[in-house]
């Protein structure tokens, strides 16, 4: 009889299951629309398949249906936290197409540069106050929704929208900055600044922060490469890609800022690196802002961007120009043009074809979080459940922009 | 102490301790300052009630700040950005679950009426699907809108009898061919 | 961490022992007939291949020392219904669709964009999910949209679409707005 119990294994003995769990598209942490579908085996996932699409709103089909000035509204919704920075992208991909980007007068470049920084850091607010929600953490979102609060006063000071911002136009802006745009940017960042300094207090060096982000969620440089992993994730990896530096565009090879590279691809890398950014955000708009020069925010060209209100009225030219540019559109010539710019997420590349008319005939916009997004089951493989929460927030997943 | 004849009487014996009133106003009451909401984030204008939810636009003045992610626990199911036909059986299913008494707040222009998508993958307004109580405009309706919708929907609550307003589940099975556009 | 302010990656538009991507890949298939057609556009340089050699040009264009393109940044398909003057070759060709990859080099930081055209009645084309993984979702997007079938693929099936819809969406004479619901009115 002693022999038998010996004998007795338990692992292989007990009859135990693998459990599948649905972590559905309706749960607080999947920030709304992706679906889980876990195998676990006790508290460790074995298979974490997921699958999105819950948000799919016809993104392309729109933009073919309209003009290529009634795309911007769209392009608002694609990343929505950071939405200046999608249609200054888009912008630029159209004039790219229309050879007239080297005509963008000084102030308009100084205008995107600053307001691409705006959405980046609201963007970084967003994530890293959710992340920390996630975690448990309610203090340090609370500090960093009033830090964005801020920084949306001051987006809606120059466009009137807080979130969707519908700012930027082909070959221009909307309308120019407000009057006490740098007196109130620096009080904004007296304040940012010191909320930054809270959040960082509370969780940089928090033991149940550390411990629950330190070595979750790596993934090697490799496979980070091969699934397209592309801005703050790839940057935690160790890999210095950043568009603004590969192929700089606007203002970002005139400014002085620094790139934030990680070691590890962990979770905890990814919050470092996105925390600095907001630092080095700061940082390049005070600069711009001290040498922003007067002067035209369009190009002067009235085939691109409808010239103001006097021109019209006044010019008979300008007139025909603004009446041929709101019924037809604006006349993009044929082609195709790809321009990656670097969104707060990663590389956003707008992949537009022309056919020489008012519409797009294609207008794709390349997601950075569907690639990382397609690397969570790989991320997640072999970890606990409650690693999943915090692997997911760092990847930034923004349904407008995943299913688009 | 002698015999109370008459409310007045008691009323001026037990004004300090004691307040009569009607069963219906007093759960009308309870019920309107006392939200659980059932955030539905789907979209953009789940940032905005990020920023509802914050210290600024303060919901919990109103009594309604705490979430509640299960429909059983929940009583105002607000549905927060797009919802597409992936998404709306889910929907559907999440109001199904939820208990008795239960109201719906369409939050943000694309649960109202499809908003700015109208195409093949969007529901054109909530209420195609589910009976919505209170419906905030807006591409994300400012905070300040939310707490207009949110105090609109209070004053409604407090007129009810807490008899009446069973929802039931929601009226639709699968895909309707009797109804054309 | 570090912080570090070198420029990103290598030279700005590919190093001294490397020309343009574009000029390596036509001298490597020179005679072979594997490529239709190569321009350069705004600063791009697109390259059209014949669909049935895309294997071999994409390995090509990971492999190759002078290359090294080791990311596959975007994935997607063009339907050019009754447009194919937009193209030459297109008409020639019969083709209806158009499959467009994007790559990028992270060490030499060049770009390239290759296309594949295929015809409406032979919607095939191989995977490249063996050489870059991350083409998985990608592939399974252009098949929902366009229906394009990727040979090979571990999974293909729609990824934003549900399973019961029927159709490709993005395909030019698919209308805007037929919606297929899978509860509700057929609003």
């Amino acid at each position: 009889m002693t022999d038998a119990k010996k004998d007795y294994d338990f692992h292989k003995e007990s009859h135990t299951e693998r459990m599948v769990i649905n972590m559905g598209p309706s749960h607080p942490a999947t920030h709304g629309t992706v679906r889980f579908f876990l195998k676990l085996d006790g508290e460790k996932i074995v298979h974490c398949e997921t699958e999105i699409g819950y948000l799919h709103r016809g993104f392309e089909k729109h933009c073919e249906n309209g003009s290529w000035t009634q795309a911007f509204p769209y392009t608002d919704r694609l990343n929505y936290n950071s939405a200046i920075q999608n249609n200054v992208a888009y912008a630029m991909t159209v004039e790219k197409l229309m050879g007239v980007a080297d005509k963008m007068p000084e102030r308009g470049v100084y205008i995107r540069t600053i307001m691409c920084e705006f959405a980046r850091m609201a963007d970084h607010y967003t994530n890293l106050g959710a992340a920390a929600l996630e975690l448990g953490a309610l203090t340090a979102f609370i500090y960093f929704v009033e830090a964005r609060e801020l920084v949306w006063d001051i987006i809606e000071s120059v466009c009137g929208a807080r979130l969707t911002s519908n700012y930027i136009r082909i070959g221009g802006h909307a309308s120019d900055l407000p009057e006490n745009f740098k007196a109130h940017v620096k009080k904004v960042f007296a304040t940012n600044r010191e909320l930054y300094e809270d959040f960082d207090k509370l969780l940089t060096k928090n033991r149940i922060f550390l411990d629950r982000m330190r070595d979750t969620g790596s993934i090697s440089v490799e496979e980070a490469i091969q699934y397209g992993f592309t801005g703050p994730c790839l940057r935690a990896c160790g890999v210095e890609y950043d568009v603004r530096r590969a192929q700089p565009y606007l203002l970002y090879d005139q400014l002085d800022f620094d790139v934030p590279v990680g070691s590890t691809g962990d979770n905890f890398d990814r919050y470092l690196v996105r925390m600095e950014e907001i630092r080095q955000s700061m940082r390049i708009i005070e600069q711009a802002i001290e040498t922003l020069p007067e002067g035209p925010i369009n190009i002067a060209d009235p085939a691109v961007r409808q010239p103001s209100k006097e021109g019209v009225n006044t010019v008979m030219e300008m007139m025909i120009f603004h009446f041929k540019n709101e019924i037809e559109g604006i006349q993009v010539p044929r082609g195709e043009a790809y321009f990656p710019t670097e969104g707060s997420n990663g590389e956003v590349g707008f992949y537009l074809v022309s056919d020489g008319g008012g519409k797009p005939y294609k207008c794709r916009v390349r997601p950075p979080c569907f690639a990382m997004t397609q690397a969570m089951g790989r991320m997640v493989e072999g970890a606990f459940l409650a690693d999943l929460i915090p692997t997911f927030d760092m990847i930034n997943l923004i349904g407008g922009e995943c299913d688009r | 102490m002698g015999v109370i004849d008459d409310s007045e009487q008691a009323e001026a014996v037990l004004s300090d301790s004691v307040i009569i009133t009607q069963l219906d106003k007093v759960v009308a009451w309870g019920r309107q300052y006392s939200f659980f909401l059932y955030p539905f984030i789907t979209a953009c204008c789940g940032m905005e009630f990020m920023s509802v939810a914050g210290p600024r636009y303060d919901i919990d003045r109103f009594g309604a700040a705490l979430p509640r992610f299960s429909p059983r626990q929940a009583d105002l199911l607000m549905v927060v950005g797009t919802i597409s036909h992936k998404q709306a059986p889910i929907l559907v299913k999440v109001f199904n679950q939820m208990t008795e008494p239960k109201w719906v707040f369409a939050y943000g222009a694309c649960t109202v009426s499809g908003g700015m998508y109208d195409n093949y993958a969007t529901v054109q307004g909530i209420d195609t699907l589910i009976p919505v109580d209170i419906y905030v405009p807006g591409c994300p309706p400012r905070p300040e809108m939310v707490l207009d919708g949110l105090i609109k929907l209070q004053e409604q609550v407090v007129k009810e009898r807490q008899t009446n307003r069973v929802k039931g589940i929601a009226p639709v099975g699968e895909a309707d061919d009797r109804i054309v556009t | 961490m570090k912080s570090d302010s070198a420029p990103a990656g290598g030279a700005r538009s590919g190093d001294a022992t490397s020309g343009p991507p574009l000029a390596i890949v036509i001298e490597k298939y020179a005679d072979t007939g594997v490529v239709i057609h190569t321009h350069r556009l705004h600063g791009d340089e697109t390259v059209v291949v014949h669909a049935e050699d895309i294997l071999d040009v994409m390995n090509f264009l990971r492999k190759d020392d002078r290359l090294n393109f080791d990311m596959m940044m975007d994935l997607t398909a063009v339907d050019y219904l009754d447009n194919q003057n937009l193209n030459p070759y297109l008409a020639e060709m019969n083709a209806r669709f158009e499959v467009v990859y994007h790559l990028y080099s992270i060490g030499k930081n060049h770009r390239i964009r290759v296309k594949a055209p295929l015809a409406e009645d032979n919607l095939f084309i191989n995977s490249i999910t063996g050489i870059w993984g991350g083409a998985d979702w990608f592939e399974r997007e252009a098949f929902d949209m366009y229906g394009i079938v990727f040979r090979g693929h571990p999974n293909l099936k729609r990824i934003l679409l549900y399973e019961k819809f029927e159709g490709h969406p993005l395909r030019k004479d698919y209308p805007k707005t037929k919606r297929q619901p899978l509860i509700g009115p057929r609003n």
